[in-house]
């Protein structure tokens, strides 16, 4: 079997939208993991210790089960007891889920990396924990995080063809159904390993930019 | 009700085929890591680039993408792979990607008057390598190799998608025939999550193995 440009033109159509609609669940997944990231970082943190262990427990417990499967959870399981979501939903909740324990390792390293000589020097010029927070903390934990977490988004993006095994019509899974409607694999499944390292070349360039301006945040 | 207990066996047969991945793929990754890794700090700029090139390929490129290449593309070029020989080699190759900077990251953490001492007391290449350079670039190595590891351990799963019978596959086998969605799921979570633990276990008993003696020298 050969390589056909005719069938490659012929199918772009259809990976395009399938890419489309990658790139939106990859956004709205990766605005989930950020929202939920901070909501996990702050529990962590939390004075009762019972919240803080059990945050820490549950963290620990989906970065050690596979997407896959927690997808398939939300997608098969919720409905049983009356959660009806749409696959969209579902794979975009279970991925932000997913992605958002590591998020907050990432909101909790960034914090504990400002010296503690900061926040008694806030103390002691009297400041109020909301100015601590905003004024000398957040200024100087964000930047370092920035590029950890652009890290996690492209980790995300190539992710996303997981969510073609929930219905999701994403790249992948519109590259099988043309595969398996014309019997040709080679076209629609090389294109996607290029749209991806395509992609993931160009995200690896614009890391680096970020990585320049922000600096590289200490382990 | 069903045949609840044949149902768990089906399970439990799916768990020994994630584990069997799991190992083997490990291993793969193990062997690719040293030698993408020791080929990216490599003297001639050809090895370094033929190891970028791997590196940047199966990095830029998930999993699942390359498990479905393997499995439906080779096929017609000729190169026809059991289900679980194609997992295990897109596991292994796509994790040894990942290992494999780990590998450099910890060679080049190596200070470098290591180096110069060791030119200075006229050791060859392979003996700076075997004996000074490797043994502190270990210790460094191990903790990442656990997260990696576990990162196969939850790639195993997208093998399900080409057939393969493991553990996720089985749960939908389970699904389908009970028309029960909670228990297998559940149990092929807490099953993959005990398998992680195992893991970070045994690679904590390593570390703790690999750098007896070495209190007070870093």
């Amino acid at each position: 079997m050969e390589w056909d440009w005719a069938f490659v033109w012929q199918i772009m159509p259809t990976l395009l939208a399938g890419l489309k609609l990658t790139l939106l669940v990859t956004l709205l997944a990766a605005v989930v993991a950020a929202v939920l990231g901070l909501a996990l970082a702050i529990l962590r943190r939390s004075g009762n210790r019972a919240v803080a262990r059990g945050t820490a427990a549950l963290s620990e417990f989906i970065r050690g089960t596979p997407l896959l499967v927690q997808l398939y959870f939300i997608f098969y399981v919720l409905p049983d007891i009356g959660i009806r979501l749409p696959a969209l939903l579902a794979g975009v909740i279970g991925m932000g889920l997913h992605y958002a324990t590591y998020t907050a390792e990432v909101y909790r390293a960034g914090i504990e990396n400002v010296p503690r000589g900061q926040w008694e020097a806030a103390r002691a010029t009297n400041l109020t924990m909301r100015q601590t927070w905003v004024h000398v903390i957040v200024p100087q934990a964000v930047p370092p995080m920035i590029p950890v977490l652009a890290n996690y988004l492209i980790a995300m993006f190539k992710e996303t063809p997981l969510l073609s095994a929930i219905t999701v019509l994403e790249l992948m899974n519109q590259a099988k159904s043309v595969a398996n409607t014309y019997y040709r694999y080679i076209e629609p499944m090389t294109l996607v390993g290029v749209f991806f390292l395509a992609m993931s070349l160009v995200s690896v360039v614009f890391l680096r930019v970020l990585e320049a301006r922000f600096g590289r945040m200490a382990k | 009700m069903g045949d609840w207990g044949g149902y768990l066996s089906l399970i439990l047969q799916g768990a020994l085929v994630t584990a069997k991945l799991t190992v083997m793929g490990c291993a793969l990754a193990l062997v690719v890591a040293f030698i993408a890794g020791l080929g990216r700090v490599s003297r001639f700029a050809a090895i370094r680039w033929l190891a970028t090139a791997y590196i940047e390929f199966f990095r830029g490129t998930s999993i699942f993408v390359q498990l479905f290449w393997v499995y439906f593309v080779l096929p017609f070029a000729g190169v026809t792979l059991e289900p679980i020989q194609a997992g295990i080699m897109a596991l292994g190759l796509n994790v040894g990607a990942y290992a494999a900077e780990v590998v450099r990251g910890a060679i080049l953490s190596v200070p470098r008057d290591q180096y110069e001492a060791c030119i200075a007391v006229n050791l060859t290449r392979f003996q700076r390598m075997r004996h000074v350079i490797f043994p502190q670039a270990l210790p460094l190595m191990l903790p990442t190799f656990g997260n990696n590891a576990i990162e196969l351990l939850k790639g195993t799963a997208v093998v399900s998608l080409i057939s393969l019978h493991d553990m996720t596959f089985q749960a939908q086998v389970v699904r389908a025939q009970t028309g029960s969605t909670l228990i297998p799921f559940a149990t092929i979570l807490v099953l993959y999550f005990l398998m992680a633990l195992a893991l970070s276990r045994a690679i904590r008993m390593i570390e703790t193995r690999i750098t007896r003696g070495l209190d007070g020298v870093r």
